[in-house]
């Protein structure tokens, strides 16, 4: 697993010969393409986030609406604006992050084997304080099911979406989601769950700092 | 511009208030920028000075969005059909006004204007126009705010009338123009003016077209945003230039093609 990440640690010494530094600080956890993707898709939710909102507020599907002050656009043609401009940045860029996820093999190496045991023993030791996260480069069972089921969230969210804004031309595609209108739904269901992940996932950055060092310098 | 967020006020119809005091010249430039504006106003907190690049990039993505959906626009494709059982009772009446502001529209003085590209200019009055074939559909309606509403409309194929009028159909729009207060106007693309499911809807569920609904014609477009359905119709103008819409020129998309 952490074969590949030595490897390049390897190539830089190669190319910088400096003694290898004990802390093991030189490990290239989270190689360019992936924190390049990764930022990238963090401006591009959180505006797709925001102006999602605000368009929900329009025609809400529950009994409330989002505060303005959260929102972006500014009223509904605004928020479309910049809806339909940043859905090119997260589709794109999702589309390079799945093929590279794929043709690298960090999927594989990242996010299996996973198990239902594993998770539950996983919270398990999380609840009693158990879990460890010295080594950043391997990812506990929960982490794999989290950063695995996001990404299938993730497709989900973009597919509703375009049922939602093609809904004839792309009928096959809305009709899969069950019709026009529970399409809006399952779109507004993967935004929760986005946000919920997007809590936990800043939270856990934030209390475990060099993995934010990590996916901003690399090490 | 935070002095322009009055809390309480809804902002959308402040700047349609400040809009109608304005010529047609400012008018759309101010709109443009003032939803962008107020956007990142909000974004930020502050005032972003160079903001105009931000609204022209947004504007400029919109034009090829209208691009991209253009191309994807399969003239084949049909919009799907329900059963009568199927319609939404009530059907909704949205607009920007009321219904008891909606366009009283006498139908014995009433005539559809044509022009531009189109060699028989001749008006035509609701009695010709009832002579002409019509289909009926029922689809579904969906709003540029989200909702929908499957709904019976009954017409003339605009194909059958753009050939009637010896329409140049290698136009680029058809533009309609309509009685509602503020001047509703909005352009419809050739290619889907020519789709065999947009049509000049005289009736709703088997019935005239009551008022609240766009008597005496509405342009049923069920591949189109809600708003690209113009109601009250006038007049029809096929040219190659395009003149915005009502909406189209505060931000919609221009295409909205569902």
């Amino acid at each position: 697993m952490s074969s590949t990440t030595v490897n390049s640690g390897d190539e830089r010494s190669g190319m910088r010969p400096v003694a290898p530094d004990a802390s093991g600080s030189r490990k290239v956890l989270q190689p360019a393409w992936v924190r390049i993707v990764h930022w990238v898709n963090a401006v591009a939710i959180v505006i797709m986030i925001m102006s999602g909102w605000q368009i929900y507020n329009a025609s809400p599907l529950f009994p409330f609406a989002f505060p303005r002050s959260i929102t972006l656009g500014g009223w509904l043609a605004g928020a479309l604006l910049w809806h339909f401009a940043a859905m090119w940045l997260l589709m794109v860029n999702g589309l390079v992050y799945l093929v590279l996820g794929f043709a690298t093999g960090r999927f594989r190496r990242k996010l299996l084997p996973l198990s239902a045991r594993g998770v539950i023993g996983d919270t398990k030791a999380a609840l009693t304080g158990k879990l460890s996260h010295d080594d950043l480069s391997t990812y506990n069972q929960i982490q794999k099911l989290l950063y695995g089921g996001i990404i299938v969230v993730g497709i989900l969210i973009v597919l509703s979406g375009l049922s939602i804004w093609k809904p004839v031309q792309l009928q096959y595609l809305t009709a899969l989601f069950g019709g026009y209108d529970i399409a809006r739904y399952v779109h507004f269901a993967c935004m929760a769950l986005i946000v919920g992940f997007l809590i936990v996932h800043v939270a856990l950055a934030l209390l475990v700092p060099k993995s934010l060092r990590a996916m901003i310098i690399g090490r | 511009m935070r002095k322009l967020l009055i809390p309480g006020v809804d902002k959308r119809l402040l700047v349609k208030d400040a809009v109608r005091q304005m010529p047609d010249l400012t008018r759309r430039r101010f709109i443009a920028g003032g939803a962008s504006l107020g956007a990142l106003t909000l974004l930020t907190g502050c005032d972003v000075s160079d903001s105009y690049s931000a609204e022209a990039l947004l504007t400029k993505i919109s034009k090829f969005n209208d691009a991209v959906q253009a191309a994807i626009f399969n003239p084949n494709t049909l919009a799907p059909t329900y059963p009568e059982s199927a319609i939404t009772q009530p059907f909704p009446f949205n607009a920007y006004y009321g219904v008891d502001d909606a366009p009283d529209i006498d139908g014995k003085d009433w005539k559809l204007e044509v022009r531009g590209l189109v060699e028989n200019k001749k008006p035509w009055t609701l009695d010709e126009l009832y002579q002409l074939p019509q289909e009926k559909q029922i689809t579904r309606h969906i709003c540029v705010e989200g909702w929908s509403a499957i709904g019976s409309w009954t017409g003339t194929p605009l194909h059958h009338f753009l050939k009637l009028i010896g329409a140049d159909t290698s136009a680029k729009y058809c533009w309609f123009q309509c009685a509602d207060s503020d001047g509703y106007n909005s352009p419809l693309d050739m290619a889907t003016a020519l789709h065999p499911q947009t049509i000049m809807a005289f009736k709703f569920a088997d019935k005239i077209l009551p008022r609240a609904y766009g008597f005496p014609m509405k342009i049923r477009v069920p591949t189109k945003l809600g708003f690209k359905n113009p109601k009250y119709v006038v007049s029809m103008e096929v040219t190659n230039d395009y003149k915005g819409g009502y909406w189209e020129d505060q931000g919609y998309n221009s295409f909205s093609g569902s």
